[in-house]
């Protein structure tokens, strides 16, 4: 390297020079030369819905950026004190150190408060973005071998993630913050055994003493991150190790990636919206108000302000508990059961197992050991994409439940009404969003094979010479057309005895799943089909 | 397996076609990929004029960035914050936070079109690779775990290996023990289910701590209430609060409906409940006076308080618990009694 660099000295200008002595420098000491050799050129495929996760990958560096100057005003102190900052409707009143912290960094600290709004306008984005990146990569199936464990890293970032979110939610101590606290700590409460115990020492004491501001702190500024970042760093090793999927088209094969390389266009456009996203959260934080601490008051166990909302992915939780008709509680062997409690904690604990599993279950289903780098396009796994959707929609009604005093306020309904529909479409909108989903998939397969064999109607109608009027149809070009015949098509599994001639339970199970998955298909299409159709 | 020579078992990543396909349909004679489409020039690549212009805009937006981070900073001193002034409050985040919110944005948009626009356009192609090591390598790794095994004796050495396992497992324990003392030395189950509620105890306005006199008390009023003697306490007054907190209503005796244990609870048509929620605890702070409703704001909850604060709707389970009061010589609103229940949420120990 030493050579190369000597060589081409006397054709550089003097700021090349010190960028390869620079470079020889460090990489003489750190072998450098061997990382950028092997990551400098690697391939991006491009796509809209790729930015997704970079998205959230750039909010949490904002978070990073924003959290850290917070942490030099912020007391996570319970101590109580008469509030003395510059906000005069609260002067005079006692507060928490971490309150009047809080509120210093609001009215006292120059450019505080736009940290403060900047800091939670990104922890707003980056569960978003979690969220709908990991519906990208659901309802294309890019969760397929190789990469099902990097689902699972993935999964593991956005519960870090909704907890990082929740720990920082409290942390201002205002009444906000504290009942949903409060509220935490009846969830809590109501575990079987060891409910109480829990929350006594989660608290400190009784609730809400004074140690679980510094404790949610300690968690939110250091264990959680930590854990967080270390799991990223798996998260991005993988997507390194298994090369990113690409959607089907021309000259991409399960067996190669096509797209930008590194340095310099990938460099380029990824950091560049680095600074993009940071500046749409810098935007959005100096023009909208967000979590306005001041107007809520400290945190005291009496008062509470109707239409409180927890920050919106802590929605489908409180939706939950919301949902839940009354008088599921009993008392059995003299103990307490409160089963409307305990209830939506399961529920909500099964439905986000069963997300972290699916991978698993679909590779069982379709006993596919393959590896899958093309990424599906939503329609051509049609039960796939309806489970999701209905997937969806059971977060949708729960999410839509943590809103129920806000929809019958706004709309001018009664509570009863709302949370009556809402319990009704708990159960019926998820089938309904099955079933519209996978016909309308399957339709949209039918369309493609149709468009594939005959082409699109191109709207010019010519009258022949007989004075029949036909729509002339336009071909595809095979670029085009290739984007709709790359996908993998699966049939139902027939039962059949094992070595041992039996028909084992698990076979018989596999093959109705794979009759659910698959019978209704739409077959994919063969070389003498499109020539057969191209004849006519 | 252990008889075997190491890397026998192991399968071959290197071909993928032999993997199994599972029910995937193989089409025996699927279309063929067109390949690559031909490379698709941009304006900038065909017309010089319009490559120095995207140059130059490109170095504009920088420049726009340059400005707006100085005018961030040069805002941060010209508009300060006036104590007390939310106006001045505003202005400064307002412009600060533009000033920056362009000097990103203007890198941000200067970098990503120049990518587009100037730097090399074309897609290029790698190629994937199973994700498995070759076979050498596979081989190689179970020589080397053989090999591990071999010269410590990991399986061969059960004793050994167990003792470790056991251990590692034990290793924990004191780590368990500790966390203890994350809280007091008191059973939970019991302080949970005391307030300071006792026998004469006065009802006190919230916040204020002044004690109520019966006769202040009119017909559809509502008070929030607080045991007298907290509003002053030095420790755990939260913690106090958050249990014996107490909402005072008074109704017209014949709407009432009391069960006859519990007619000597109020008194005049002048109910105290618990402000707990029996749901996950808060506050029940909405009080309908024409309906006689108390509603839990956080999850919708309704109880009757005609009818000794019974659920009639939402996720409780489980009546207000009443505060039993009388008056005491001077007029003044007592309570008879703590509560006899444990208030707010439900909890296993709780019938204990």
């Amino acid at each position: 390297m030493t050579n190369t660099l000597d060589n081409t000295k006397s054709d550089v200008g003097r700021g090349m020079r010190f960028t390869g002595w620079a470079a020889n420098y460090v990489d003489e000491r750190t072998s450098a030369s061997t990382a950028v050799k092997a990551l400098g050129r690697k391939i991006f495929p491009d796509h809209w819905s790729f930015m997704l996760g970079e998205i959230a990958l750039y909010s949490f560096i904002v978070l990073l950026i924003s959290g850290t100057f917070l942490t030099f005003f912020y007391d996570p102190s319970m101590t109580e004190i008469e509030y003395e900052g510059s906000y005069l409707p609260l002067k005079g009143i006692e507060m928490s150190v971490a309150y009047a912290t809080s509120l210093d960094i609001s009215f006292d600290i120059r450019g505080g408060l736009l940290m403060r709004q900047v800091h939670h306008w990104s922890a707003l984005l980056f569960v978003a973005a979690i969220g709908l990146h990991m519906l990208r990569v659901f309802f294309t199936g890019a969760f397929r071998k190789p990469r099902e464990l990097n689902w699972i890293v993935g999964f593991l970032l956005f519960i870090l993630a909704m907890a990082l979110g929740f720990t920082g939610y409290s942390l201002p101590d205002d009444l906000l913050s504290g009942n949903g606290l409060r509220i935490i700590d009846g969830m809590i409460k109501s575990f079987p055994v060891v409910g109480v115990w829990f929350s006594y020492l989660f608290f400190g004491g009784e609730f809400p003493g004074t140690e679980v501001i510094p404790r949610l702190y300690v968690l939110h500024i250091m264990l959680l991150p930590a854990i967080l970042i270390a799991t990223l760093a798996i998260h991005m090793v993988l997507l390194v190790v298994n090369k990113h999927t690409q959607f089907a088209g021309p000259g991409r094969t399960n067996d190669n990636v096509v797209g930008s390389p590194v340095l310099p266009v990938f460099a380029a456009k990824a950091g560049g919206f680095f600074f993009l996203v940071f500046g749409v959260i810098m935007l959005i934080a100096s023009l909208f108000t967000i979590n306005p601490i001041w107007n809520y008051g400290p945190y005291d166990p009496s008062p509470v302000s109707a239409g409180t909302q927890p920050d919106w992915y802590i929605g489908f939780a409180d939706g939950a508990l919301r949902l839940i008709p009354p008088g599921l509680e009993f008392v059995a062997f003299g103990f307490t059961w409160p089963i409307n409690i305990l209830l939506p904690t399961v529920i909500l604990g099964v439905f986000i197992v069963l997300v972290a599993l699916y991978p698993f279950f679909e590779a069982w289903v379709t006993g596919d050991k393959r590896e899958h780098h093309i990424a599906d396009r939503p329609r051509n796994a049609p039960t796939r994409t309806a489970i999701g959707a209905a997937g969806v929609t059971f977060y949708a009604v729960l999410w839509a439940a943590a809103s129920s005093d806000l929809l019958a306020t706004h709309f001018a309904l009664s509570i009863e009404g709302v949370i009556g529909t809402l319990q009704a479409l708990f159960f019926l909108a998820p089938v309904a969003a099955y079933i519209i989903t996978k016909r309308t998939c399957l339709a949209l397969q039918r369309k493609d094979r149709e468009i594939v064999l005959h082409g699109y109607e191109s709207g010019r109608i010519v009258r022949l010479p007989g004075g029949e009027y036909i729509e002339v149809h336009e071909q595809l070009s095979d670029y085009e057309r290739w984007k709709l015949l790359d996908y993998t098509e699966y049939q139902p599994l027939t039962v059949r005895p094992n070595d041992k001639g039996r028909i084992t339970v698990g076979t018989r199970v596999r093959a109705g799943l794979s009759r659910w998955f698959f019978e209704d298909r739409v077959l994919p299409i063969d070389t003498k089909e499109l020539e057969d159709a191209s004849k006519h | 397996m252990a008889q075997k020579p190491p890397g026998t078992d192991v399968v071959t990543g290197a071909n993928q076609e032999e993997r199994d396909p599972g029910t995937a349909v193989m089409v025996a004679d699927s279309p063929v990929n067109p390949g690559l489409p031909p490379e698709h020039l941009r304006i900038t690549d065909l017309d010089p004029k319009e490559e120095k212009k995207a140059e130059r805009r490109i170095a504009m937006f920088f420049a726009l960035s340059i400005f707006g981070s100085l005018f961030a900073a040069t805002s941060y001193i010209i508009f300060p914050i006036i104590p007390g002034d939310m106006q001045s409050v505003r202005l400064n985040n307002m412009f600060v936070g533009l000033g920056a919110s362009v000097g990103l944005l203007g890198v941000g948009i200067g970098a990503v079109h120049w990518a587009k626009s100037l730097m090399h356009g074309h897609e290029l192609v790698e190629e994937r690779h199973p994700t498995s090591g070759t076979e050498e390598e596979r081989a190689t790794a179970v020589e080397m775990f053989s090999q591990a095994n071999r010269e410590s004796g990991f399986t061969r050495r059960s004793l050994v290996r167990n003792t470790l396992i056991g251990a590692l497992i034990a290793t924990p324990i004191p780590a368990v023990v500790l966390f203890r003392d994350l809280a007091p030395a008191e059973d939970p189950t019991v302080v949970i289910k005391k307030t300071m509620w006792a026998a004469g105890t006065r009802l006190a306005q919230d916040p204020s701590g002044i004690p109520i006199k019966a006769s202040q008390v009119t017909i559809g009023s509502a008070f929030q209430v607080i045991p007298e003697g907290l509003a002053e306490l030095e420790y755990h007054r939260l913690e106090e609060k958050a249990k014996a907190a107490v909402i005072l209503m008074r109704l017209p005796i014949n709407e009432l409906n009391e069960s006859p244990e519990r007619e000597s609870w109020s008194y005049q048509g002048i109910v105290a409940y618990s402000k707990i929620c029996t749901h996950v605890g808060c506050p029940v702070a909405l009080y309908e006076q024409q309906t006689h409703h108390l509603l839990c704001p956080c999850h919708q909850s309704q109880f009757d308080v005609a009818n000794q604060c019974e659920v009639i709707f939402g996720p409780a389970a489980r009546a207000l618990p009443q505060l039993p009061i009388t008056i005491d010589a001077e007029g003044y609103l007592i309570a008879q009694s703590d509560f006899t229940e444990p208030v707010g949420p439900s909890f296993w120990e709780r019938e204990r």
